[in-house]
C-alpha cells in the first residue's frame, strides 16, 4: 500500500499539469487582465466601465435570452426524450437525435441563413397560407429559434439517459398505488429526472450566454450577448482589458449556475 | 412498451423533420446548377467537382480532421490517466475539489476558453496556428474525456481489482487485464465525445487561430459572413453522408457484437 502513493503521482502528472495550465492559469490571466486598461496602466475602470448603463443592459438582455433559449430548449426536449425512451429501438433513435449534432454548427447556421431569407421556403410557405412573407431572419425571433435548435440534441442526452436509468417497476408500483399519470409523473418520474435536467439546463444556460457567432450571422447584430461583447473587445476593438472584465463577470455567472444547478448532487454520492 | 400512439409520434417525427431540416435543405441545393439557396434551376454536380478543385479548402477539411484526430487521441490519453488518478484518490474533499476544477472547463462558455488561451498562447509565446489551435482542443476536451470514463471506473467492483491481485496479477496485469478492458466503452464514447467536440468547435478556435490557419468552422464563418457560395453546401453534402456512414456502422457493429448474447430485445 505504501508504495503506491509516489508511484500515482507520476502518472498523473500530465492531468496535473493540464489542470494548472489550462484550467487555473487561464482564469488567473483573465481576472489579472482586467485590471488594465488600453494602455497598460493598472486601473479599475474597467469594472467601472462595467456598471455603467449601457453594460447592465447588455448583461440583463443576454441573460433574458439565455433563459428563453434554456426555457424552450427543455420544453421541446423533455417530451422527445420521454418519447425517445418509448420508442423500440431507442438507442438507434437517439443516434438519430444525435446525428445533427455531428454536422458542424456553421453549417447548420449557415443553412438557416437561407431558410428563413426573404426568398427561403419558410417565407414561401408563409405567403401560400396567406400570411403573407415576414422578415424573420435579423429578429429575436430567428436568435431563439436557431439557439434552441442547436441546444436541443445537448438538452435531449441528459434527460434520455436519467429517463432511462428509471425502473419500469417504479411505474408499475406507481400505477397500482393509484396514481394517475400526471402525479406520476409529477412524484415519481420528474425527481427521478431532475439531475439529467440540471445538467441540461447547464450545458444549455451558460453557452446560450455567450453565443456570438449566431448572434452575427442569425441576428444580424440585433442581439448582443456578453460572448458577443467579450469577442467584439477581443478581436475588434483589442481592448483585452474590457473584455477581460466581461469575462471576470461571465465567469462568476458561470460559478453561481453551477452551484445553483448541482446543489443536490452531494445528497446521492 | 414498444407501441406509441399517434401523438408522440407526430411529436417525435415533427423534432426529427426539424432537427434534419437544415441540413436536406442544404444538400438539396448542393445541387442546384443556379447560383442561390432561393430556387431551384436544375441539376448538377458542379459544385461536388468545385470542392474536389478547391485545393485550400481540402487543406482547411484535413486541417480540421487532424486537429479532431490528435486532439481526440492526446486528450483520451490524459484524461484516462486523470480519470484513474481520481478514482484513486483517497481523500474525499480533495478528490471533490479536482472534480470541480475538471468541470470547469465544461462549463465555461467558449468565448472565455477562447478569449483565456488567447491571452495564455501570447504571454507564453506559442504561436498562433496549427499548435495553439490543437493545444486548445486538447485542453478542452480532456475533462469531456474524464467526466465518460469516471462513472465506468466508479460502477467496477473493487473486488475485482482484489481478486486479481490475489491470483498474483501485479499492478500492470491489474491495469492492462482488468480496468483498461472494464472501462473500454467509457474510453470510446470519451474518445468519441472529443472527436465531435473538435470537429464542431467554432468559437474557441476561432479565437486562437492566427491569420494562417483555419478550420473548417472558421471558414465557413467567414464565408457565411461575405455571402453564398453553394460549395459549402456541396461540401455539408459530403460531410453528411460521411457521418451517416460511420454513424451507422457503428451501431451496426456494436449491435453484433452485442447479439449472439441474447441480451438484447
Amino acid at each position: 500500500m505504501k508504495n503506491k502513493k509516489p508511484l500515482r503521482f507520476v502518472y498523473a502528472a500530465p492531468y496535473a499539469a493540464w489542470l494548472l495550465l489550462f484550467v487555473l492559469a487561464p482564469i488567473a490571466v483573465i481576472v489579472y487582465y482586467s485590471f488594465f486598461d488600453l494602455s497598460g496602466h493598472l486601473t479599475l475602470a474597467n469594472y467601472r466601465n462595467f456598471f455603467s448603463s449601457v453594460y447592465f443592459k447588455l448583461t440583463m438582455s443576454s441573460f433574458w435570452y439565455a433563459f428563453l433559449i434554456t426555457f424552450f430548449s427543455l420544453l421541446i426536449s423533455y417530451p422527445t426524450a420521454y418519447f425517445l425512451t418509448k420508442t423500440r429501438h431507442k438507442q438507434l433513435w437517439l443516434l438519430l437525435i444525435i446525428i445533427p449534432s455531428w454536422i458542424n454548427l456553421l453549417l447548420k447556421t449557415y443553412a438557416f441563413i437561407g431558410l428563413m431569407g426573404q426568398y427561403g421556403p419558410i417565407n414561401a410557405l408563409l405567403e401560400t397560407i396567406g400570411i403573407g412573407g415576414q422578415q424573420i431572419l435579423f429578429t429575436d425571433f430567428s436568435f431563439v429559434f436557431v439557439s434552441v435548435y442547436i441546444f436541443i440534441p445537448f438538452m435531449i442526452l441528459p434527460i434520455f439517459n436519467s429517463l432511462d436509468k428509471i425502473n419500469p417497476a417504479l411505474l408499475d408500483a406507481s400505477k397500482d398505488l393509484g396514481a394517475n399519470a400526471w402525479v406520476t409523473f409529477k412524484r415519481v418520474v420528474w425527481p427521478m429526472t431532475i439531475d439529467g435536467v440540471k445538467s441540461g439546463v447547464q450545458v444549455v444556460f451558460i453557452p446560450a450566454l455567450s453565443l456570438f457567432m449566431i448572434t452575427r450571422l442569425i441576428a444580424g447584430n440585433k442581439v448582443i450577448t456578453l460572448g458577443t461583447a467579450i469577442e467584439q473587445q477581443f478581436l475588434v476593438t483589442q481592448n483585452w482589458g474590457m473584455g477581460s472584465t466581461i469575462a471576470v463577470f461571465l465567469i462568476i455567472f458561470m460559478f453561481l449556475i453551477m452551484v445553483l444547478t448541482s446543489g443536490k448532487e452531494r445528497g446521492h454520492r | 412498451m414498444g407501441k406509441l400512439s399517434s401523438l408522440p409520434k407526430i411529436y417525435l417525427t415533427l423534432v426529427f423533420v426539424i432537427l434534419y431540416a437544415p441540413i436536406f435543405y442544404l444538400i438539396y441545393y448542393s445541387f442546384n446548377s443556379g447560383g442561390g439557396m432561393s430556387h431551384f434551376e436544375s441539376f448538377t454536380l458542379e459544385h461536388y467537382q468545385a470542392v474536389f478543385q478547391d485545393t485550400r479548402l481540402l487543406i482547411i477539411v484535413m486541417n480540421t480532421v487532424i486537429i479532431a484526430l490528435l486532439s481526440a487521441l492526446l486528450s483520451t490519453t490524459i484524461g484516462v490517466i486523470g480519470a484513474l488518478a481520481i478514482y484513486f484518490m483517497k481523500n474525499k474533499s480533495a478528490r471533490q475539489t479536482i472534480l470541480s476544477l475538471n468541470n470547469i472547463l465544461i462549463v465555461s462558455p467558449d468565448v472565455i476558453i477562447g478569449a483565456s488561451f488567447l491571452i495564455l498562447f501570447t504571454l507564453i509565446g506559442v504561436k498562433l496556428g496549427f499548435a495553439s489551435v490543437l493545444i486548445s482542443h486538447i485542453a478542452f476536451s480532456i475533462p469531456i474525456v474524464v467526466i465518460m470514463v469516471l462513472p465506468k471506473l466508479q460502477e467496477m467492483s473493487t473486488s475485482l481489482i482484489d481478486a486479481a491481485l490475489d491470483l498474483g496479477a501485479t499492478r500492470k496485469d491489474v491495469m492492462t487485464r482488468v480496468i483498461l478492458p472494464y472501462i473500454k466503452p467509457g474510453i470510446f464514447a470519451g474518445f468519441f465525445l472529443a472527436l465531435t467536440y473538435s470537429l464542431d468547435d467554432f468559437a474557441v478556435t476561432f479565437f486562437v487561430t492566427g491569420n494562417g490557419f483555419s478550420t473548417l468552422s472558421v471558414e465557413i464563418y467567414s464565408m457565411a459572413r461575405t455571402g453564398i457560395t453553394l460549395t459549402i453546401n456541396a461540401l455539408s453534402g459530403l460531410i453528411f453522408l460521411i457521418t451517416i456512414v460511420l454513424v451507422l456502422g457503428y451501431y451496426i457493429i456494436g449491435n453484433k457484437a452485442k447479439s449472439p448474447q441474447g441480451v438484447r430485445k
